[in-house]
């Protein structure tokens, strides 16, 4: 693996890691793994971090939709057009072109049901080239970006073993 | 009740003491554990639950069932230029453990000298005398990177034994040995006619350099026992799956013993173990990658800490050197202000004094922690 793959894996699995962290891990130098860090950044291969959240947990509410999106495209407008316009909304949370029975999966997140039914029907159903959404709320999260959700495990394991 | 002589003259086991203070305390990390902290590839989960869900409940055949068997000499004959045949040549057993206690017992007369190389896993010498051998220590140090050469053969007498057991990589050092290191013990067996039992089952657990089995080398194959099995690499210890590959007399011999014992090995494991076998070695890879970047951490924080500890490249033990010289009274003040444990050297064998095994099965968050509370001991 090169050093930028164990890199990105590493911050894959916690982005949190200190860069000493990081180094010892890697046995590499703490510099060499700053620079490594900025030189991802800076290119842009890595776009932020962020926290996996379990909102069951929290007193808060989050809604969250998963809208499929049907477009049709002409001579002066793309996917690209319309992505472009879609993902300067702040409750965009992820703009996907996909193969299949429509053309966007759009994520949108959002404090109550009527916030995210009002931004789709008064900001995504309104693009000319939009000419169908389905929206899918979530009701319960099992996994995201990897991390299971629910309790985890405790270490069942004896203190010693051979 | 009288209990038996071979079993009164085995001492209760060295890590029992500490055990016994950990099960008592709150917050303990621990950093004694011989197994790994992750769990069995789901895959391989699922398989089990799916052969309970078909009703496959009953015993297999006593060398186990023949799928299994067929995979593992599959999956042996891409690592050597041989296979061994499933029919005669493999025995499926309840972990390795069990494949070495039948393999003892099969093979070891009353008063045969079983030569171990030491440090090493704690139950070989119980398992020798269990079986009427004599176990003869041969130990290895840190200055030869805890590797096993002629001089240390000789020099023990090893010439005279009737069989010699190998761990490498090994439990409790974390040391392996290369293959033109092997080949010089091979060399010395051949001479001397030995017979060797070779604990491989940390063989998937290198770093930087590929295992190589002894019985790989010109007439080792008719006079080596290879152990293997699922719980290290796979991350499958409970459901205690292992298996012993050798010529078909001597598995026809440990055969002999395991069909009166255990009969045949866990039926669900066996399944767990297939689907091991054709599928999670992404699993392990990804298993061996993290055991890599946590050994990695260790050994860094030792040095900086300025305690000696030998470079492991294998298993998932570091043993580095003890910064007391009573490592007993070291690990138990240890575990009893810092709430960390880990075990005294000795444990594995007198060349283990003065060290201590550091198992990095842990998550790096703990091993963090368990580092600072060690640097916080120390000072």
């Amino acid at each position: 693996m090169s050093t930028r793959d164990e890199l990105l894996a590493l911050l894959l699995e916690n982005a949190r890691y200190s860069t000493e962290d990081l180094a010892r891990q890697m046995g590499a130098d703490e510099a060499e793994v700053t620079a490594a860090i900025e030189e991802l950044e800076a290119s842009g291969l890595i776009r932020g971090y962020q926290a996996v959240v379990d909102w069951d947990r929290a007193d808060r509410e989050r809604i969250r939709a998963l809208v499929e999106l049907n477009v049709t495209l002409d001579r002066e407008t793309g996917y690209d057009d319309i992505a472009d316009r879609l993902v300067k909304f702040p409750p965009v949370k992820s703009l996907r072109l996909v193969s299949g029975d429509y053309d966007f999966a759009l994520e949108v997140e959002g404090d109550s049901l009527r916030e995210v039914s009002k931004f789709i029907s008064e900001k995504v159903a309104p693009v000319p080239e939009i000419t169908q959404t389905v929206t899918h709320y979530i009701m319960e999260t099992y996994k995201d970006r990897g991390f299971e959700m629910g309790d985890g495990h405790d270490d069942g394991r004896l203190s010693f073993s051979p | 009740m009288k209990i038996a002589d071979r079993v009164q003259q085995i001492p209760p086991s060295g890590i029992r003491k500490f055990f016994e203070i950990a099960e008592e305390m709150d917050d303990v990390i621990s950093l004694g554990v011989g197994e790994p902290d992750f769990t069995a590839p789901w895959a391989a989960r699922e398989a089990a639950i799916e052969s309970l869900k078909d009703g496959k409940t009953s015993y297999t055949a006593n060398r186990g069932m023949r799928e299994l068997r067929e995979a593992i000499a599959k999956r042996v004959s891409v690592q050597y230029d041989f296979t061994y045949d499933p029919d005669t040549e493999v025995l499926v057993t309840a972990g390795a453990s069990e494949a070495l206690d039948v393999a003892f017992r099969a093979l070891v007369d009353p008063g045969d000298v079983v030569a171990i190389a030491q440090p090493s896993y704690i139950s070989y010498v119980p398992g020798v005398t269990f079986a009427g051998g004599e176990p003869l220590p041969v130990p290895t140090h840190e200055e030869d990177d805890f590797k096993l050469t002629r001089e240390v053969l000789e020099a023990n007498g090893v010439a005279d034994a009737d069989l010699l057991v190998l761990c490498y990589p090994n439990n409790p050092t974390g040391a392996i040995m290369t293959e033109s290191e092997l080949a010089e013990v091979a060399a010395f067996v051949r001479e001397h006619d030995l017979t060797v039992l070779s604990d491989e089952i940390y063989a998937d657990l290198t770093y930087g350099e590929e295992h190589t089995s002894i019985a790989t080398f010109e007439g080792l194959r008719e006079r080596t026992v290879v152990f293997n099995g699922f719980s290290k690499a796979y991350a499958m210890t409970g459901l205690r799956l292992g298996y012993a590959l050798a010529p078909a007399k001597t598995i026809g011999a440990m055969n002999r013993v395991h069909q009166y014992s255990m009969l045949s090995a866990p039926t669900t494991a066996q399944y767990a173990a297939l689907e091991a076998l054709e599928s999670c070695d992404g699993d392990v890879i990804e298993m061996r990658d993290q055991y890599n970047r946590r050994r990695q951490f260790v050994l860094s924080r030792f040095e900086e800490m300025g305690i000696d500890c030998f470079e492991a490249k294998g298993a998932f033990y570091v043993f580095p050197e003890c910064p007391w010289e009573d490592t007993d009274a070291f690990a138990e003040q240890l575990l009893q202000e810092q709430s960390v444990a880990l075990v005294p050297g000795h444990v594995f064998g007198e060349s283990g004094t003065g060290h201590l095994r550091v198992s990095y099965a842990t998550g790096l968050d703990d091993l963090r922690e368990a580092m600072a509370r060690i640097e916080a001991f120390l000072d």
